[in-house]
């Protein structure tokens, strides 16, 4: 059922369930720059910013190149009286290839490859037609909601803290050369942070909504 | 304050649109509609105990087999903070260890506490109860970095007979438990823990 006009102007704090008046509904305002919190439970509601879509998406599409040049390039070298082993994101995510650890293997790409990729493939899919204000595409809602969902799962900059670690560990024992897409996965993960600090879900919902008619 | 149970509404907890008792699905984003989680105690319980179960061999069983000319050794999650400590590195012997011993116990406590705070209505400031889901679910994905730390070190480390690096099965379970407390977190409704702040207001008012 959908509501009357009155109660179509309210929205519910998704953490806490608190109502509040839309302040957007009635008035066409939608190029402002301004946060609304939650009054109880101070969780963002909305936090549409001028020129955010094509922001958000310029950073997914730039986040989807600096992946791709991370998985090819190669990541770490290790030097040791004379053995040299190099190492690839790949090498990395087989680490666990061997017999039960097999799953781990899956997990690893999962969580520092396709999930992250996944994300701002499905991001972009959703904001290229609103950008140029055309009917978004086919499944927008779809894509955009898994996004959303993968958002926790996503683990590019732990991954990056794993890798700090680990070089601190072998640091003494050989020495390591770091390879190009290391430094594309540094800034993957900042590319990312970003993408994740414009994104106003509020407003993309709400364009999706109209833009669908 | 007016919640939307209160007022006779569900909401979507995913866009906060605001709908009639009757609804079943948001029409803006498609989530389906209900006013509080269904079985959501149950299942955050259900996740708790898995992640509970697979941390416990996470702990026991090797999570690096090293092995070098001269010897082969293998180290738990805990031998692993206590080598980094022995070679100086306390700065990483910390972070390992609040990583992968201090947010996984912290994380099994804080949400044990607040399921059994929601079910038994004991009586806490629920900005407190808030906060601490908000520092669950934003600080428990971080214990993943030592699964993170094992992979890149059995990658790197492969030099036939001088050293080699592999992992070992507390990996999986450790990845398991991370992974099992990630869903408990994701499937506690934190309207639920608000609910309670309404009860307290409500009896203030009545008093």
């Amino acid at each position: 059922m959908t509501l009357p006009i009155a109660e179509q102007r309210l929205i519910a704090c998704p953490r806490c369930d608190l109502l509040h008046l839309d302040p957007e509904a009635g008035e066409d305002s939608a190029d402002l720059d301004y946060t609304v919190r939650c009054a109880r439970c101070h969780a963002v509601l909305m936090a549409p910013r001028t020129g955010a879509f094509t922001q958000v998406f310029v950073l997914a599409v730039t986040a989807l190149i600096l992946m791709v040049a991370a998985v090819y390039f190669p990541f770490l070298d290790l030097q040791v009286a004379g053995l040299t082993n190099k190492t690839s994101l790949l090498d990395a995510i087989l680490a666990f290839s061997s017999g039960l650890l097999l799953p781990l293997s899956f997990a690893v790409a999962a969580l520092i490859v396709l999930i992250p990729a996944l994300r701002f493939a499905a991001v972009a899919y959703t904001l290229w037609p609103l950008l140029r204000a055309r009917p978004p595409f086919r499944h927008a809602r779809k894509m955009f909601r898994l996004a959303e969902v993968l958002r926790p799962w996503a683990m590019a900059e732990i991954f990056i803290v794993g890798v700090a670690v680990a070089l601190v560990k072998v640091a003494g024992l050989a020495s390591i050369s770091i390879g190009p897409a290391f430094w594309a996965f540094c800034a993957l993960v900042v590319v990312a942070a970003l993408h994740d600090n414009f994104m106003c879900r509020w407003t993309i919902w709400k364009s999706l909504e109209q833009s669908s008619g | 304050m007016m919640t939307a149970r209160t007022a006779g509404f569900v909401a979507c907890d995913r866009c906060g649109l605001v709908y009639g008792q009757d609804s079943a699905i948001c029409t803006r984003c498609g989530s389906v509609l209900a006013s509080r989680a269904p079985l959501s105690l149950q299942r955050t319980m259900a996740w708790l105990i898995a992640g509970l179960i697979a941390y416990l061999p996470a702990n026991i069983y090797p999570m690096l087999l090293t092995s070098t000319l001269f010897e082969r050794q293998e180290s738990t999650i805990v031998e692993g903070v206590v080598d980094l400590v022995h070679h100086g590195s306390y700065g990483v012997a910390f972070i390992v260890f609040f990583a992968s011993i201090v947010i996984p116990l912290g994380k099994f406590m804080a949400m044990f506490y607040l399921v059994f705070a929601v079910r038994r209505h004991w009586a806490l400031k629920s900005q407190q109860r808030h906060v601490m889901l908000e520092i669950v679910e934003f600080i428990g994905r971080w214990s993943m970095i030592d699964v993170f730390v094992v992979a890149i070190l059995s990658a790197l480390v492969q030099l036939d007979t001088v050293a080699t690096i592999n992992p070992g099965v507390a990996a999986v379970s450790f990845a398991l438990s991370v992974v099992f407390t990630m869903l408990a977190a994701q499937s506690l409704d934190p309207r639920l823990i608000w609910d309670e702040a309404e009860t307290e207001a409500e009896a203030e008012a009545r008093a």
